[in-house]
């Protein structure tokens, strides 16, 4: 009886369609808390944004920390004197550029030579051993990384690197402690070859084989073969792999607030040697440490102004290297 | 395979090379072998330091003001912070990963939201975990979400265990979903197509036959993720709070309502750059922290090798 009331309402759903439907809800919940977070995000991001305009990315302002305590205090005064919001970002910005694109170019270079060796020119155990080092070398934690960079590295650079009259030079106005760019650029280096070397590998293991066998039956060495027509032919994969590094490097944020320094400095490239020395802090170890003033009205919107700013470019790079990628299926490679 | 061959190419010997080959080999040797160094003094490195400082009292004591490091206690809740988060961020990612990865691989039908959920969740692998972190703020401070933290004279905090996991199962993700619809993908056609001619319906099929199939990649995306929460830094400081035990409001809810700690934003607050700046606690803490990473790194070569003698066709 039961069965046949139904039927005659709504059209009774099999269970592929019940199942169906409930995933396809589960994944437009994801979707739209993914789409959420973009509106909310630029949405508290809206007044430091709307206050300070294109120089929001300018330079000048006094010192960032001088800025950020002005921001901060601000808030403490509801209505009197208003809220302040004038914020200029050039030195967390100079900063993030430097400590990325130095880490990205060494990063790029070792990851390719690492791949091609993988892929092509290591012997089996070689192989074998290689692999899980770097995928070992991915999981490990950010923090594990920072804390390596405290306590080994800046000491190694503070005692043996730097010498006392480089301090002197620089006194009055920053310390040099081993805290600085070189010593972020050299982990970040650490952190993002594994993600490097993943894509790439991809890319130059998906180069049919018979392209590289063909240039040997020419009479070419197997360097030689390989460098030309595979790394050639797995370029978009290489730009794909950079890209994706280029957004973790952006995003890391833990490893470089322990190490960068925490200055709003920006490093002077006419400083000379000294300038590898100098700290600075990039944009998303600033959040991090500044996080604990969100309590004052303009300085939650200043921080959501700096994530805005982080996740604009890391969604424009994720797409990037997605994008990157679509040549090689244009000619039957699928990475 | 060709593709394990690949010394196979008679007469060429890397000696007859132009001296610039000849030197492009050796570096890729070089870094190679510089790589496997710099892994195995990192991994050696901590877990000779944290020995040394490592004592049964640090794993059953609770962290503790004071003045010298004898004097502030272990770990025990920064520890069990990290259990408690690693569980629960995988209890909300593990199920949400594998439906997605079964919608998008067997189901994506109108091809518009699949192509937008596929970009998306790309989109969140990408996402720097401090923002992602801050949206996790921004949600939990809401009033909707109050109940889901603890309230101090009208204002949400938005400080929990609930609202710290719930962003590291977004971080955890993308890991879960790439890894099982990749294990999905590379079951060929046929497999669904028997079964369906013996009458099973698509979703049978998905959970008796596909599911099982692709288990070991469903292990190395959970353990992946377990990997990517436990590690993760900057949303446990963000979202966690900063106090050193757990602050329970009464009950299990109460402590999973509460602020607390893990192992990761124990060593950021430990570190010599840090607020407590205890270098021997750190080292210990890192210690466990990487027994636990090297432990999921061994299930996932395990899982992996199963995969590949799985391998159909």
């Amino acid at each position: 009886m039961e069965d046949a009331t139904l039927q005659e309402g709504a059209p009774r759903w099999s269970d592929d369609q019940r199942a169906e439907f409930s995933l396809g809800t589960l994944v437009c919940v994801v979707v739209g808390l993914l789409l959420a977070m973009l509106v909310f995000v630029f949405r508290e991001a809206w007044p430091s944004f709307s206050h300070n305009g294109l120089s929001w990315f300018g330079s000048g302002g006094g010192l960032v920390d001088k800025q950020i305590t002005r921001i901060f205090q601000s808030g403490d005064y509801h209505g009197a004197g208003g809220y302040v919001y004038t914020f200029h970002a050039w030195p967390l910005i100079w900063s993030t550029i430097l400590i990325t694109a130095g880490a990205v170019a060494i990063a790029f270079v070792c990851s390719l030579f690492i791949a091609v060796f993988i892929v092509e020119f290591a012997p089996l155990p070689m192989q074998r051993v290689l692999q899980p080092v770097i995928r070992l070398l991915a999981s490990v934690p950010s923090v594990i990384y920072g804390l390596l960079g405290v306590l080994v590295v800046v000491p190694f650079l503070n005692n043996h690197v730097i010498t006392n009259s480089e301090k002197a030079s620089v006194s009055p106005t920053i310390s040099l402690s081993g805290y600085g760019l070189i010593t972020a650029i050299l982990i970040l280096t650490v952190m993002i070859s594994p993600v490097m070397v993943a894509v790439f590998a991809d890319g130059l293991r998906a180069v049919p084989r018979n392209w590289i066998e063909g240039s040997w039956a020419l009479g070419v060495n197997r360097w030689r073969s390989f460098w030309k027509v595979a790394v050639k032919t797995a370029r978009p994969a290489l730009v794909a792999g950079a890209v994706l590094a280029t957004a973790r490097g952006l995003g890391e944020s833990v490893m470089l607030s322990m190490v960068s320094g925490g200055i709003g400095f920006a490093p002077k490239p006419w400083d000379g040697l000294i300038f590898l020395f100098e700290p600075s802090e990039p944009l998303a170890s600033s959040i991090l440490q500044y996080q604990d003033q969100r309590t004052s009205p303009p300085m939650e919107s200043t921080l959501f102004a700096i994530a805005a700013v982080l996740l604009f470019s890391a969604v424009l790079l994720s797409l990037a290297g997605w994008a990157a990628k679509q040549p090689m299926k244009r000619y039957g490679v699928v990475a | 395979m060709t593709a394990l061959s690949a010394a196979a190419r008679p007469g060429d010997k890397s000696s007859a090379w132009r001296l610039s080959d000849r030197l492009g080999l050796a570096f890729a040797w070089a870094l190679g072998l510089l790589f496997c160094a710099l892994t195995v003094s990192i991994i050696l490195y901590f877990l000779i330091e944290g020995l040394r400082y490592l004592s049964i009292h640090l794993l059953t004591t609770n962290p503790k003001a004071g003045f010298t490091e004898s004097q502030t206690g272990g770990f025990l809740d920064p520890l069990l912070g990290t259990v408690i988060l690693a569980a629960m961020s995988m209890a909300i990612a593990l199920p949400a990963g594998i439906g997605v990865a079964v919608w998008l691989s067997e189901f994506a039908r109108p091809r518009a939201l699949a192509r937008v959920a596929e970009s998306t969740i790309e989109m969140l692998a990408g996402a720097p975990s401090v923002v992602l972190a801050l949206f996790g703020l921004l949600l939990f401070q809401s009033p909707v979400l109050g109940f889901l933290s603890q309230t101090t004279q009208g204002v949400v905090l938005g400080l929990s265990f609930f609202a710290a996991a719930s962003i590291l199962s977004l971080i955890a993700l993308p890991l879960v979903v790439a890894n099982v619809r990749e294990g999905l993908q590379a079951i060929p056609s046929h497999v669904r197509e028997a079964s369906y001619a013996v009458g099973k319906t698509k979703i049978a099929t998905t959970r008796r036959v596909l599911l099982p199939a692709a288990r070991p990649n469903v292990i190395t995306g959970a353990m992946l993720g377990v990997g990517r929460v436990i590690g993760d830094t900057a949303v446990v400081l963000i979202l966690l709070g900063t106090s050193l035990t757990f602050q329970s409001a009464g009950g299990f809810l109460g402590l999973l309502r509460g602020q607390g700690t893990a192992l990761t934003s124990y060593i950021y607050n430990n570190a010599p750059s840090g607020e407590l700046n205890q270098p021997q606690k750190a080292y210990a803490a890192a210690f466990v922290l990487i027994v636990i990473i090297l432990a999921l790194n061994l299930v996932v070569e395990l899982a992996g090798r199963r995969a590949r003698r799985m391998r159909w066709g």
